[in-house]
């Protein structure tokens, strides 16, 4: 409970430094004349809510990965269903259909995470274990990277490239209200989803067949634990492109301050997954005022280095 | 009261039968040891009696829904695993899921029991192989199940534990619960054991009193040894000598 409030300070924190911070300048949340109120209804608040909503999807579906597959080191996008988002969104900008209506770009990532869904559940089938699941997961990957390589690669011009490419990044910058109304209900519905699933990744703990024997459908759980990713993954994909390591890390850093219990892990990894992204959304616009410094990039080079880091006391303290 | 059921119960792994026509039942105070080779089908015939894979035939626990049948019966698979650093409190904790409540009493009895109290609050993940194996019998205890089978628990523990071990099931039946135990162990089988059901290729061979079971010539047909067997104060003793092919 001491974790979970310090968490949610934090994140509220963070949220009040997110709507303090943009080329406007810094602060000025109780302005009530001039163009203040309007930045901050019209571009802080939809970007520090999207910001939220994004982290907490990520840490969550990230945390409940790891919890099924019972491996530190997985993460969101082992589905492949993020991977497939992404490449609804790459053909929509290739067609140039983003640019004659602002919602074709998340609609077609939510159609491409959907098309993953079907795919994963396909090849998965109703009774395979985790093992299935794995492999399922990393073709249709591999299916949805092959894709987005030939678009890229039928790119009639430079310039749709560069938009691809740096679309593919991760962003939370220039969004809006119609952003967040479009990712909000599939978040939400599918982070009540995942955390429902807390006692029967408890059960897991034990292995699938002590798991089973508990009480716990794994077919049932299974299909659970897809939805919920996919909608949590397939709607953070669709507003703001590809971020990296944040699923995979925060339930990482997190799992030692909850005794390593899955259950207690889920809204905490949901919180830190919030800061992190709410934190990193913050410091793009500190660090490069100016450019455009991409979240996806700086998560990237946060996470990375951090990763490098656990495995590194990781294989410490197995040697 | 039976507590098990078996009619003809079948697992097939493609065409070939691991588990042929098996037929029992497992009544309350019994010690029933599950013994046999590799290979026999004792694991087999255990999660096809739970329902955990697919068989043909009867079994009273396989038509239970998944809900009801985690409070009838508690398993103990032979894989040790234990995913996350939980405390072993934590752990042994689980056995009350499919109670849905705390209990922090059958939670204390069990950790009493597998002689765990003084490593509650370390993380399982730390511990020894047989310790483990200690704490995974203790979730399946705190479980409190009307009947417990278990796949080799006493397998890698050390001699006291083993003992300690097939004594707490003893005290289970005596209780009026039922255990299923799979061993390879004979000696142990012999002693604590209430009845004994021997496998061989997926068929059950003999079922009936440890020694009525373990006759040399069984011995020598499906174990391939000779053994010695003789009579003390306090019960039976078995010791496997020689090889005979």
């Amino acid at each position: 409970m001491k974790l979970y409030a310090a968490l949610a300070a934090l994140v509220a924190v963070l949220f009040l430094l997110s709507l303090s911070v943009g080329p406007a300048g810094f602060g000025r949340l109780w302005e009530t004349t001039g163009p203040m109120p309007l930045i901050l209804w019209e571009i802080r608040l939809p970007r520090a809510v999207l910001a939220l909503l994004i982290g907490a999807a990520l840490g969550l579906s990230g945390a409940a990965m790891q919890g099924y597959l019972r491996n530190p080191m997985a993460e969101p996008g082992i589905l492949g269903v993020s991977g497939m988002a992404a490449l609804g969104a790459v053909i929509s900008i290739h067609f140039g259909l983003s640019t004659l209506w602002p919602l074709a770009l998340p609609l077609a990532a939510l159609m491409g995470a959907v098309v993953g869904v079907a795919l994963i559940l396909a090849l998965a089938g109703p009774r395979g274990g985790s093992v299935t699941l794995i492999l399922a997961g990393i073709a249709i990957s591999a299916l949805a990277g092959a894709f987005t390589s030939l678009v890229l690669n039928l790119a009639p011009n430079p310039w749709a490239a560069n938009e691809i490419v740096f679309w593919m990044m991760g962003s939370l910058a220039d969004r809006s209200w119609l952003h967040v109304s479009l990712a909000a209900p599939f978040i939400i519905v599918g982070a009540v989803v995942l955390l429902l699933q807390g006692k029967a990744l408890d059960a897991l703990t034990l292995g699938e067949d002590a798991a089973e024997s508990l009480g716990l459908s794994l077919g049932r759980v299974r299909l659970w634990l897809v939805l919920g990713t996919a909608a949590v993954v397939g709607a953070g994909v669709a507003v703001a492109g590809s971020v990296g390591f944040v699923g995979l890390v925060v339930p990482h850093l997190l799992r030692p301050f909850v005794n390593g219990r899955p259950s207690a892990l889920l809204p905490a990894a949901a919180l830190g997954g919030a800061a992190l992204i709410l934190a990193a959304d913050v410091a793009v616009r500190i660090l490069l005022p100016t450019g455009d410094l991409k979240l996806g990039v700086l998560t990237a080079l946060v996470g990375a280095p951090l990763f490098l880091h656990l495995i590194w006391k990781m294989r410490r303290g197995l040697a | 009261m039976t507590l098990l059921s078996l009619q003809a119960l079948t697992v097939r792994r493609g065409e070939c039968p691991v588990v042929d026509r098996v037929s029992f039942e497992v009544r309350e105070g019994e010690v029933v040891g599950l013994l046999g080779p590799n290979g026999a089908g004792k694991t087999t015939l255990m999660r096809g009696a739970l329902g955990l894979i697919e068989a043909t035939g009867r079994s009273s626990l396989a038509e239970l829904p998944a809900k009801v049948r985690a409070k009838a019966a508690a398993w103990l698979p032979q894989a040790r695993e234990i995913a996350w650093p939980m405390p072993v409190e934590a752990v042994v904790r689980l056995g009350r899921l499919p109670h849905g409540d705390d209990g922090s009493a059958a939670v204390e009895q069990a950790l009493e029991r597998m002689d765990l109290g003084a490593m509650r609050h370390r993380p399982a993940t730390e511990l020894s192989g047989g310790e483990q194996a200690r704490v995974l019998i203790a979730r399946t205890l705190a479980q409190e199940a009307p009947l417990v089978l278990a796949d080799e628990p006493v397998a890698g523990l050390d001699p006291a534990h083993q003992i300690a071990t097939m004594q707490v099931f003893e005290k289970l039946a005596r209780e009026g619960r039922g255990v299923i135990v799979s061993l390879h162990d004979l000696g142990l089988a012999v002693r604590h054991c209430t009845r004994l059901i021997l496998m061989q290729s997926g068929q059950v061979v003999a079922d009936g009193a440890p020694l009525e079971v373990l006759t040399p010539t069984r011995l020598r047909e499906v174990f391939h040894i000779s053994a010695h067997i003789s009579e003390s104060d306090n019960g039976p003793i078995f010791q496997p000598l020689e090889v005979i092919r």
